[in-house]
């Protein structure tokens, strides 16, 4: 590597090539896509400033293990195919990471050109290449072999919701000539990715064709399917299944638990979310489910999914929509991408204000919020500092919409109906950390119904790990 | 095939229909009181319907609807051998049916004495005696007599002309059979909301138990989205997971009312753009 130093250090030098996006005066009046995703001499260019580190560290950082610098090499060499047979060797949406995930806190956050210049934009390449392959023939690219293999029908594991944990799974063990069923609650696979993440950020057709591969492996889909009430853990066991893998989510939306919550108006992001995501409400009256219509809109919570609810509102002509947060913006947990896309498409963001109670009309429907002013105290134990109330300040904000956003609890729906399943008090399903499995035998659960509401990624990487121990299992 | 329709019969022309489905995985499971959530089309809304009847052996389940908006408009022109797309379920906590020494006295209104009609059956199965009430503004519009007729060891009818029974209302038939009757150990209501409030209303002057079925604005159904939150006893409660049934005597029945009313004036404009494009193929 001597002789290459001088052109790494010319290529580091070269600046981080910019990912072309819609004009925020443009895009917020459309659902489409914000980031357009790089032209190939883009990608070559970017790819071209890897450093090909023999310790790569992005890799560790990566919660997938992803071999970051044998794809980029392998694009930088102008072999897209081999780029993207690298990613799925460990990968299943890379499409979808490489729009979601928060790369600036892992894999980039530790590239080493980002100490003295900027880290090579590792997910925009990755989106790249899974939009320049799409999957359609990745029992190829995973097999070797262009008919996929019939599969070990013998050998057959359930999957319970089809979010990105289980898709992992699923992809996984498709991969590896395992059969996989999953078993899905709502009408459409993709949980979180589809009644979630909007269209803007992570267009449903993307997941779409994620989704066609896996079948293309062989997984099949059950939609319509409500684990632990359709179909229970023991009965999946009882029919013949191999292992049983939780990927239900915490879906439960938390409130505010202020007087006025239930007025007409006042949504929990969940429900904001799933009326234009999985619903389309954005289209109605060409689809059929409708959203209110909010004119002065008030989004409570500072997370990505507050941000989405936000930008979701200021697309469906929103006149106003202020995003109102107890702490200030350098506290907000969402990524900081996502902030400033927001605040370009003129997303108030209102700190230090926490909601006190809702008012309404005679109908019953909202028209003001009452905060409290904040200020910040002392750091606590979590280090960020903490919110106080300046005794006496409040204020009145008129709004007849208004988004909560403060998180999900785990849903006990299927907890409740599988005897002896092993969860902590908050009702999150406790598992053994290596391999993913349950206290009961050959039963795993990975993604937010293990954590709580976490990333995309760190989801696939429980799913992966718990993917890896049914392989070794099931063909040992 | 999953989700087929094996038997439709308009019980009231024009406005509603029972459909029996050939649903095995739901049949299974299904019990008085769960919910079903269907669509009818690929850019169709969920709407949650009542599970009328469940027979595990056959496969089966039916549903009675209300054409009262596009969807149900959609799910109408479905015939015999056409499958619902979209069909998910049984949801909801199915009702508590314990044995009672004294009669249980089921009221029922509109569409709601269709699912009514399960939760006396489970009773009636249980080996409870079931008194059934049912009410309709006139005789065309009452439902299920026969089929209570099976279950209940009474059945008292209401209308509102006196066309059929009783003249008056489902609540004054009650009040005559709580005040002269037997002791009932419970009641379970199902209908209109301003009906399930008069009922919970006058059991709580008679100190009986009042269990209510609601019909809140669902999306999911399984939890995920706190469409359906209702107040009952001044605690938010979910009528998907929590519910649908509560009791009566703490429902919050004027905030139910007006959250019904969150997406009127567009459920109005998608059923008159659906009505404007729909060819009516309805035989009556």
């Amino acid at each position: 590597m001597c002789a290459a130093a001088p052109t790494d250090r010319k290529r580091a030098k070269a600046p981080r090539t910019p990912m072309p996006e819609q004009p925020a005066g443009e895009r917020v009046a459309n659902f489409r896509e914000v980031a357009l995703g790089y032209a190939p001499d883009m990608a070559l260019a970017e790819a071209a400033r890897c450093l090909r580190c023999k310790k790569p560290a992005c890799v560790a950082g990566c919660p997938v293990g992803i071999d970051i610098p044998g794809f980029i090499a392998a694009l930088a060499d102008g072999d897209p195919r081999r780029a993207y047979a690298v990613i799925r060797q460990t990968n299943s949406l890379p499409a979808v990471c490489g729009r979601v995930c928060p790369q600036e806190t892992q894999c980039e956050q530790v590239c080493v050109l980002g100490k003295k210049h900027e880290p090579v934009a590792i997910g925009r390449l990755e989106r790249f290449v899974a939009d320049t392959f799409l999957a359609d023939d990745a029992c190829e690219e995973l097999t070797g072999a262009p008919a996929c293999p019939a599969g070990l029908e013998d050998v057959r594991v359930a999957c319970i919701g089809a979010g990105p944990a289980s898709l992992t799974v699923a992809g996984t063990l498709a991969g590896q000539g395992i059969g996989v069923d999953v078993y899905e609650a709502l009408h459409e696979p993709g949980g979180v990715l589809v009644y979630g993440i909007p269209e803007f950020r992570l267009p449903k057709a993307v997941v779409g064709r994620e989704v066609a591969a896996m079948r293309a492996l062989g997984v099949r889909f059950f939609t319509n399917w409500v684990g632990g009430r359709t179909v229970t853990v023991p009965e999946l066991l009882e029919r013949g299944y191999r292992a049983v893998f939780i990927g239900v989510g915490a879906g439960l939306p938390t409130f505010l638990n202020i007087p006025g919550e239930n007025l007409i108006g006042v949504f929990s992001a969940n429900e904001y979310l799933t009326r234009v995501n999985l619903g389309r409400a954005y289209a109605f009256p060409d689809w059929d489910t409708p959203v209110y219509p909010g004119r002065q809109v008030v989004v409570f919570g500072a997370g990505n999914v507050a941000l989405d609810a936000a930008r979701t509102a200021a697309r469906l002509g929103a006149e106003r929509v202020a995003i109102v947060y107890r702490r200030t913006e350098n506290e907000m947990p969402a990524r900081r991408e996502e902030i400033h896309h927001a605040k370009e498409e003129g997303i108030e963001l209102f700190c230090l204000h926490a909601p006190l109670a809702f008012a309404g009309d005679a109908n019953g429907r909202l028209v003001s919020v009452r905060l409290q002013k904040m200020r910040l105290g002392a750091p606590d134990d979590s280090g960020r500092c903490r919110p106080l109330a300046c005794e006496g300040e409040f204020c009145e904000l008129a709004t007849d919409m208004a988004v909560v956003a403060v998180g999900t609890r785990a849903n006990p729906l299927l907890p409740r109906t599988t005897p002896g399943l092993a969860t902590n008090r908050w009702g999150y399903v406790t598992v053994d950390e290596e391999t993913g499995e349950t206290n009961i035998p050959n039963v795993f659960a990975g993604g937010d119904i293990v954590t709580g509401a976490a990333t995309v990624i760190s989801a696939m990487g429980a799913g992966r790990r718990a993917a890896a121990t049914i392989a070794g299992r099931l063909l040992a | 095939m999953t989700n087929t329709i094996l038997r439709k019969r308009r019980l009231i022309p024009g406005q509603t229909s029972e459909l029996v489905i050939d649903a095995p995985h739901i049949a299974a499971k299904a019990r008085p009181g769960n919910f079903v959530i269907l669509r009818v089309c690929p850019t169709g809304e969920r709407i949650p319907l009542t599970i009328a009847d469940a027979d595990a052996d056959a496969g089966t389940i039916t549903l009675v609807y209300l054409v009262l908006g596009k969807t149900t408009a959609h799910l109408d022109t479905l015939e015999e051998g056409e499958a619902i797309p979209d069909l998910c379920g049984p949801l909801g906590q199915p009702t508590r049916i314990r044995r009672h020494d004294g009669p249980v006295v089921c009221v029922g209104g509109g569409t709601g004495i269709a699912a009514m009609h399960h939760i006396a059956k489970g009773h009636h199965l249980a080996g409870n005696r079931v008194t059934g009430i049912i009410g309709a503004r006139t005789e065309a519009l009452l439902l299920f007599e026969a089929e209570l007729a099976g279950v209940c060891d009474t059945v008292v009818v209401t209308t509102d002309d006196g066309s059929r029974g009783r003249r008056g209302l489902v609540t004054q038939a009650l009040e005559e059979r709580l005040r002269d009757g037997e002791p009932a150990a419970e009641i379970v209501a199902v209908g209109p909301v301003p009906m399930m409030a008069a009922v919970s209303e006058v059991a709580g002057r008679f100190g009986v138990p009042c269990l209510v079925s609601l019909n809140s604005i669902m999306l999911d159904g399984i939890g995920m989205c706190g469409a359906c939150r209702v107040a009952v006893g001044g605690e938010t409660r979910f009528a998907c997971v929590d519910g649908p049934e509560f009791d009566g005597g703490l429902v919050d029945f004027k905030e139910l009312a007006q959250r019904l009313t969150a997406f009127r004036p567009m459920e109005q404009q998608s059923y008159a753009e659906y009505q404007k494009h729909h060819v009516c193929r309805c035989a009556n």
